[in-house]
């Protein structure tokens, strides 16, 4: 091994494990029997039942669960709209302004984009009464939003990089555009449309600041709940929740990755 | 037809949802707070904004914040950059395993990882046990609530944002032309500076601005693992808006950082949509 190549194994090293330490440490941690949860009291599985006790963590995820099922459904139609338009459609009105709305909600600082639906829905409640009360309603509006985004992105890079001769082919059949589009374009922008329903769920999971913005009083999500905690410091059961959720996630990434691998 | 509702329907969603609410945030930043429901009047007064630019303390947070943003841009591509370097030399099998083991850490929840280092930098937490037991320090060391602790989170947070779009046009390069100009006699700095560099550099653009961006306004990091001395702006919106229930004066917060933000933003678009018509 030359130089360059042993700096760049040892940053790789370093990075990945700057990356995976927190980690591994807070699944360590879960079984810590010790409420003070720094210090090591001998192995426990008792947060894993605490949680489970615990009615307030289970409707705030039983909450977060059906709004992230929700706006990623909803952001996955209309984000794959938008991405068809922006891959198909070289010019029309308004283009410029559109893609524009497509890549902002990606960077834009959370706080501004939970302040400014917040805003809308108080100013739409005055003018028209509705939304009535903040909510289920205004969080999934909400995570629509800013998920639409992101799948609009994979959806229109999907069919950049897929000529367009198989849909032009189709139509000088005689196809009907419509017809071609269900026929033809879909079913070839599926994995990308799969992939970007799984970003928006997990966006709308994991969404802290804009749902704080955008909820009502009683209707707390798992991230509102778990930060209300570790607000106050490091808990035993916030560290068996996440143990639980990185397992989870871990596990569906590698059996996904496992199963492109087979396939390639 | 068919075409347009195509276009209409996100289109119409996006006007309501993301473009008419600035429009109500301006609204709202040039009106006066009172007490009731809602609480803002509706007058038109630049208020506020005067406030804004004469309390020393604003235009400080407004500075500290985008110093902050781009140091933590800087550490992310001094360690992003050797990173995707390597990952896109290494062979097909190791760099799909890799990448993925980039990516996984975004799919796990964002505040459970930045919560993973409040127990590692704890006065009592697994840092200073470590190194108060192999006895390079004899007390523990203050790590959380200062700018180290914010750095380390902002870092560990958006790092995947920048390996990404880097390895993209990293992977995208030639190595021969690397080694040609070594073969024509470059050192293996300047081949580095003068063949590598060039040709990451949109890469190096799209990363900074997706970790530079977001991070300006980031709350959640600087509220668990920043000291109460150190505000950034994320968090002076936040507590004005919840805390001392001023909703004009929040507004006008989120239309100068708003105003910050134009140029990179307008800036990644251009880039992305470069971008797009280059893989075309």
């Amino acid at each position: 091994m030359n130089r360059q190549s042993r700096f760049i194994v040892s940053v790789l090293a370093f990075g990945y494990a700057f990356l995976y330490i927190p980690l591994v440490l807070v699944i360590v941690y879960s079984f810590n029997d010790s409420r003070i949860a720094t210090v090591w009291g001998g192995f426990s599985t008792r947060w894993y039942g605490e949680l489970l006790r615990n009615e307030q963590i289970l409707d705030a995820a039983f909450l977060s669960l059906r709004i992230a099922l929700t706006s990623a459904t909803i952001a996955t139609i209309f984000g794959t709209m938008a991405g068809i338009a922006l891959a198909r459609f070289r010019r029309f009105r308004g283009r410029t302004l559109f893609s524009g709305m497509i890549v902002s909600p990606m960077v834009m600082p959370e706080v501004i984009t939970g302040l400014s639906l917040l805003l809308l829905f108080v100013t739409l409640q005055q003018l028209t009464g509705w939304p009535a009360q903040r909510g289920f309603g205004t969080i999934t509006i909400a995570h629509t939003t800013f998920a639409m985004a992101y799948v609009a992105i994979i959806v229109q890079s999907r069919l950049m990089s897929m000529d367009e001769s198989l849909e032009e082919a189709a139509m000088d059949l005689g196809g009907h555009p419509l017809r071609v589009m269900f026929d033809i374009t879909l079913p070839l922008i599926a994995p990308a449309m799969v992939a970007g329903w799984l970003l928006a769920f997990t966006l709308s999971l994991d969404d802290l600041v804009i749902a704080s913005f955008v909820s009502g009083p009683g209707s707390n999500t798992l991230p509102m709940y778990i930060f209300s905690k570790v607000k106050l410091g490091v808990s035993p059961d916030i560290n068996a929740l996440a143990t639980l959720i990185i397992l989870l996630v871990s596990s569906g990434v590698l059996l996904s990755w496992l199963v492109a691998r087979r396939r390639t | 037809m068919w075409k347009k509702a195509l276009i209409a329907a996100p289109y119409l969603w996006l006007l309501l949802f993301f473009l008419a609410p600035f429009a109500i945030v301006l609204k709202i930043s040039l009106a006066e707070p009172v007490f009731g429901q809602p609480p803002y009047t509706h007058t038109v007064s630049l208020e506020n904004f005067a406030f804004l630019f004469s309390d020393k303390l604003y235009a400080i947070t407004y500075l500290r914040s985008v110093f902050m943003a781009a140091c933590a841009t800087l550490l992310c591509l001094a360690l992003g950059f050797p990173m995707a370097y390597g990952i896109a030399r290494c062979g097909r099998a190791t760099r799909s395993l890799l990448l993925m083991l980039i990516i996984l850490p975004f799919w796990i929840s964002f505040l459970l990882r930045v919560y993973a280092w409040m127990g590692l930098m704890n006065n009592y937490g697994t840092i200073n046990s470590l190194l108060l037991w192999a006895g390079v320090i004899d007390q523990p060391m203050q790590l959380m609530y200062t700018d180290f602790a914010v750095f380390v989170g902002l870092v560990y947070s958006y790092l995947p944002f920048m390996i990404l779009p880097l390895y993209a046009s990293l992977e995208r390069m030639d190595l021969d032309l690397v080694e040609a100009a070594q073969d024509l006699g470059a050192s293996g700095s300047r081949a580095f500076w003068d063949v590598t560099w060039p040709l990451a550099r949109p890469g190096v653009i799209a990363g900074c601005l997706l970790v530079f961006i977001p991070a300006i306004g980031e709350y959640v990091i600087p509220y668990l693992l920043g000291g109460p001395e150190s505000l950034l702006i994320g968090r002076v919106l936040f507590d004005e808006f919840f805390v001392n229930r001023d909703w004009p004066l929040a507004s006008a917060v989120a239309i100068v950082l708003l105003l910050l933000l134009v140029v990179p933003i307008v800036l990644l678009q251009r880039y992305q949509s470069r971008d797009q018509e280059n893989t075309a």
